[in-house]
């Protein structure tokens, strides 16, 4: 059928990934408690697949660049949400400096979640360490005070909580993924399961 | 040399089709990390997840995540030391080769 036939126009609305439909308020998932975090104790560790470490505090994560991206995200549920807004790290900066040959990451939380994707995923100014939504501190029960964005893979690899990432030469799986979730994660290829 | 003779997991339909057909919840479960020892129905279970996720109620670890497709479920019972069951006396069971 062509959206010819539809009467409307073509591009008025961009297209969602296949199987999603969209929503206007922002559902909380969780796979358990939510974790207190206090700010004094907060850090995000960088770790290499050589042991070493490069970790921020909280006041030196604030003193970073920030970025306000605003942007779509996709939830392995099947619901999307348009034009979220965000302030955060980039991945990029919190990278530059790090010596590394790894091709693997593995994102950790508070709370013990864990999520794996590509190094490359990472960097180019498509990922985050967001600390703040829709103009506010980001709330607890969507990860803060801190999560990672990686708005181009459903929204399960933007872990909340996060407390630092690992990088690896071998792709590990994580959580989800341990227990049949993809392990890429392409909402545009509709990668939801292993072997999607 | 003696070598042990193992068999395919063919053998463990009979097992676990006697075992995944009863009520689960009525199940008692260890936790692998903590080593409490209690009802599966007492779980802490988080379904407002792409999985459901079954936590122990004393120390939080997951003691099950359950993950379902349109054609396929995953099972993770990494958790969890143990699963006992509580089976009918009059029952005929197999017993160990």
């Amino acid at each position: 059928m062509s959206p010819g036939f539809q009467g409307r126009p073509r591009s008025a609305e961009p297209a969602l990934p296949p199987g999603q439909y969209l929503t206007e308020d922002f559902p909380v998932l969780s796979a358990g408690p939510t974790p207190k975090v206090p700010l004094e104790s907060w850090e995000f560790v960088i770790s290499t697949e050589a042991g070493e470490e490069h970790r921020w505090s909280w006041a030196e994560l604030m003193a970073l660049p920030q970025e306000t991206p605003t942007v779509d995200i996709h939830c392995v549920t099947r619901w999307s949400k348009r034009e979220t807004d965000w302030q955060g790290v980039s991945l990029d900066t919190l990278l530059n400096g790090v010596n590394t040959d790894a091709h693997y990451a593995v994102a950790h939380s508070y709370g013990g979640y864990t999520t794996n994707l590509p190094l490359g995923d990472l960097r180019g100014g498509r990922a985050w360490v967001a600390h703040r939504f829709d103009g506010a501190d980001l709330p607890a029960e969507h990860g803060g005070p801190a999560r990672l964005l990686v708005p181009h893979l459903y929204f399960w690899k933007s872990a909340k909580w996060v407390r630092g990432i690992r990088l690896r030469t071998m792709d590990e799986p994580g959580f989800w993924e341990t227990a049949g979730y993809h392990d890429y994660g392409d909402p545009w290829r509709e990668q939801r399961y292993q072997g999607d | 040399m003696t070598q042990l003779s193992y068999l395919d997991g063919n053998m463990l339909d009979g097992p676990l089709r006697e075992l995944f057909a009863v009520d689960l919840s009525a199940a008692t479960g260890r936790c692998d990390s903590c080593g409490m020892t209690g009802p599966m129905a007492c779980l802490h279970v988080y379904s407002h997840a792409p999985g459901l996720v079954a936590r122990c109620p004393a120390c939080t670890a997951v003691m099950l995540r359950l993950v379902r497709s349109p054609d396929r479920a995953w099972l993770d019972l990494r958790g969890a030391t143990f699963l006992q069951v509580p089976m009918p006396l009059d029952q005929p069971h197999p017993r160990p080769l």
